[in-house]
């Protein structure tokens, strides 16, 4: 749709948005940042100096979805998470998908997400990926596809939280007007969905912490906002110890047992017994807890076997195995360079592809080729013959835009949407909205609050 | 709670505490530099020295003049005990502990690290002194308002006080010590302008200045100085009131852990010892003894505590 149209569900807020003065808009702007930075709600960049803390820009005008639309939308991802789960469990147990030769046993042997820890074992409640964050774009009316899974531990969900209540002390006027569904229910959902996945052996209410790597953490802002919200403890290494076969953290009273972990330490450094043994995050013999059923780890150790970039190729194969039914939501196409008759093509076409490291994350280490200068084309086409199982590619797609507030106006900007799924025992849970980041630099597909992108609110209408 | 939380609570308050006493105290040596005509050399001195900080403040500048120990004690970096330094500190462990505090509490701290960067971004001119030494007071006022009206009066609630009076006790104690000579009733400088200026210098130091004449008790003599600083339960930076104050919040969690420690074994006993005292008995016994004594004594009460309560591993 072009961008001088208004899609129909921006309509009344179109009219809302003529009939405000411009100065007005300006100066919430300045309030909305000085609001954030005051409740600190911010983010350490790595590579910059330890202290430093930066906001995520935020823009006022809300990314606005349809109920129709975000009713696909959330079929399509319960399915496809449905699917993962099915498929980690089948990784690490019996290993059907290989056996059916559905997909190739090497992207699962050389995967370096892949724990062999896990083999043979099932987490409480069958459950491995309790959280997600799938992220998506569109590029045009009905044209969702997913671009990565996030089945390890996403972050963000504390700026959908955080973005929505900005936007309510600023316009309440806004939702008055206009029927938004809410998301302020999440913390609570959060803590339900982590107590149904406590072990069997948990007798009462189960105690959980939410693992950090500290203060100095990019995310650290996030771990702090949702223990808080959830009321749990939020815990780091040190703070944590085995006791009598359970994981237990240090109280001003002794040691007190824990019985689901929301980790936000990397599988890597969970736990120095089994994994890196360098590692000062996280808690030595926890996997022996683990394994032994007496914690939940959340979400499951291994579980980035099943979204790393080249296994993402195969997500639509995976769901056909699994639920015997298409997949809902389309896969951008993808390149994998291991392929031979793939490198050649991503090497003639490199100036029109995106190509991103098969394990790599926030956007770090990617090519993003029509943005891309001569030189760093050549570079990068040498990266690529170097390790070229390495990294995968995608076409640009043509994105759909929103708009965003700048200084004339209104003007449009690509936007992404990563909505956030929980799973328990008990079943999926879509939270009704998500985290939409917003490339700020004009006709800039990069997203990444690592790379400038700004977040907005995400409003799901009651329709 | 946790252990970490426990200690990083107890340190977020010490250190606020420290950056208003700081404050304080460049407040009196600036004061007394304006107004008397003394060595104003040794009088930063002796500002750097009860700040605990000369070693290191020698180290280097080469000597003592008013614009070099002012923005050492409020701005350096390299100062850690620098309005600046443990503002940061305070705002550090604040983060540490951001689930224990109320959403007032951490935007006041927050608020307050924001300020102070701020107000101290450029070496302080000596004509912006007064009004930037108000501000960060203010700010501390703030902060200590922010905890009293909102924060639940229970175990979090303690470790924060235990925080802030271990940290006051220990800084009038210094107070004291640095000056120990002037208060001496042997002084040979007995009644002459010099003494009533020191004295003067350390109510100063400690906003007591007014209340002393307010309660007009004691004469303006080195014992009445002493005794109302160290004695006095009506001065909430005395010596005695840090304690009991200490003790109340220590017992509150024995209260409710069901559980007492060495520590409160430890308060108890100091704050017997400064209760069962006159200030005849502790001239008696030296004052600077007494003073080192106490200093060594409320160290090792924040050891206890950090232990009992398991604040690391």
């Amino acid at each position: 749709m072009g961008d001088n149209q208004v899609r129909p569900p921006y309509a009344s807020y179109k009219s809302w948005f003529d009939g405000q003065e411009p100065g007005r808009l300006a100066k919430k702007s300045k309030e909305a940042e000085a609001f954030f930075r005051r409740t600190g709600i911010t983010f350490n960049v790595y590579g910059q100096v330890a202290a430093e803390e930066r906001l995520i820009p935020f823009d006022l005008v809300p990314r606005i979805i349809s109920g129709r639309e975000w009713t696909k939308l959330s079929r399509g991802i319960e399915q496809r998470v449905r699917a993962i789960n099915a498929f980690l469990h089948d990784i690490y147990n019996r290993q059907e998908i290989l056996r059916a030769g559905r997909i190739p046993v090497d992207l699962i042997a050389r995967n370096v997400a892949f724990l062999p820890q896990m083999m043979g074992f099932s987490p409480p409640g069958g459950v491995y990926t309790h959280i997600v964050g799938t992220d998506i774009v569109r590029t045009g009316e009905d044209d969702f596809f997913v671009l990565e899974d996030n089945a390890r531990t996403p972050s963000g969900v504390s700026y959908m939280l955080e973005n929505r209540e900005t936007m309510l002390q600023m316009f309440p006027e806004l939702f008055s007007r206009i029927k938004v569904q809410p998301v302020s229910d999440y913390p609570k959902n959060l803590r339900r969905s982590l107590a149904a996945s406590a072990p069997k052996s948990c007798g009462g209410k189960p105690v959980i912490a939410v693992l950090t790597p500290g203060i100095y953490n990019s995310a650290y802002y996030e771990h702090s906002f949702l223990a808080d919200q959830m009321g749990a403890e939020l815990v780091e290494g040190h703070d944590l110890r085995v006791v009598d076969g359970h994981v237990a953290m240090r109280t001003t009273r002794g040691y007190k047992q824990i019985d689901v972990l929301y980790r936000r330490v990397d599988d890597e450094y969970l736990d120095p017994l089994t994994f890196n043994p360098n590692s000062m995050l996280g808690v030595p013999g926890i996997m022996d807890v683990y394994r032994a059923g007496n914690i939940t780890i959340a979400n499951a150790p291994g579980t980035g076997v099943a979204d790393d970039k080249a296994v993402y190729s195969y997500v639509p194969d995976i769901i056909e195995f699994y639920t015997g039914e298409k997949a809902i939501l389309k896969n951008v196409e993808t390149f994998r360079c291991g392929e031979p008759d793939s490198l050649k093509y991503v090497l003639d076409n490199l100036a029109e592809l995106v190509v991103k490291e098969v394990h790599g994350s926030g956007g770090y280490g990617m090519l993003v080729g029509p943005a891309a200068s001569k030189k760093e084309l050549a570079d990068f086409a040498d990266k690529l013959r170097a390790r070229p199982s390495n990294y995968i590619a995608q076409p640009t797609l043509s994105l759909s835009t929103v708009p965003i507030m700048v200084k004339k106006g209104l003007a449009p900007r690509h936007v992404d949407l990563r909505p956030y799924v929980l799973v328990s025992p008990d079943g999926i849970d879509i939270t009704p909205g998500g985290l939409t980041r917003v490339a700020l630099t004009e006709g800039s597909l990069v997203v990444n609050s690592s790379q400038g992108g700004g977040t907005k609110d995400t409003w799901v209408l009651e329709d | 709670m946790l252990g970490k939380t426990a200690g990083g609570l107890f340190w977020m308050f010490r250190f606020l505490e420290r950056a208003e006493n700081t404050a304080r105290l460049v407040e009196a040596g600036f004061r007394i530099a304006l107004t008397r005509s003394t060595d104003a050399s040794s009088e930063w001195e002796s500002v750097a020295t009860t700040a605990g900080v000369a070693t290191r403040y020698r180290e280097k500048h080469g000597s003592f003049t008013a614009s070099d120990v002012i923005d050492y004690l409020l701005r350096d970096k390299d100062n850690p005990s620098s309005v600046y330094s443990v503002t940061k500190s305070a705002r550090d462990n604040a983060r540490l502990v951001r689930t224990a505090l109320t959403a007032e509490v951490w935007a006041a701290v927050n608020d307050s690290w924001m300020t102070i960067q701020d107000l101290l971004k450029r070496p302080v001119k000596e004509t912006e002194l007064p009004r930037l030494l108000d501000s960060i007071r203010q700010q501390s006022a703030i902060v200590r308002g922010a905890l009293h009206g909102t924060m639940l009066r229970n175990d979090i609630y303690d470790f924060a006080r235990i925080g802030t009076f271990i940290e006051r006790a220990d800084n009038t104690a210094r107070i004291i010590d640095v000056k120990y000579y002037s208060l001496l009733p042997s002084s040979s400088f007995v009644g002459s302008s010099l003494d009533n200026v020191q004295w003067e210098t350390i109510l100063r130091s400690v906003s007591a200045h007014r209340a002393f004449r307010w309660l007009d008790e004691d004469e303006m003599t080195a014992a009445g100085v002493a005794r109302f600083l160290i004695l006095d339960r009506r001065l909430p930076r005395s010596l005695v009131f840090s304690v009991a104050t200490t003790l109340e919040n220590l017992n509150y969690l024995a209260e409710e852990y069901g559980e007492r420690h060495a520590c409160h074994d430890h308060a108890e006993q100091m704050l017997q010892k400064l209760k069962e005292r006159d200030i005849s008995s502790i001239f008696d016994e030296g004052l600077h003894e007494f003073i080192t004594k106490f200093i060594q004594d409320n160290y090792t009460l924040g050891q206890l505590i950090e232990r009992d309560y398991k604040f690391y591993g």
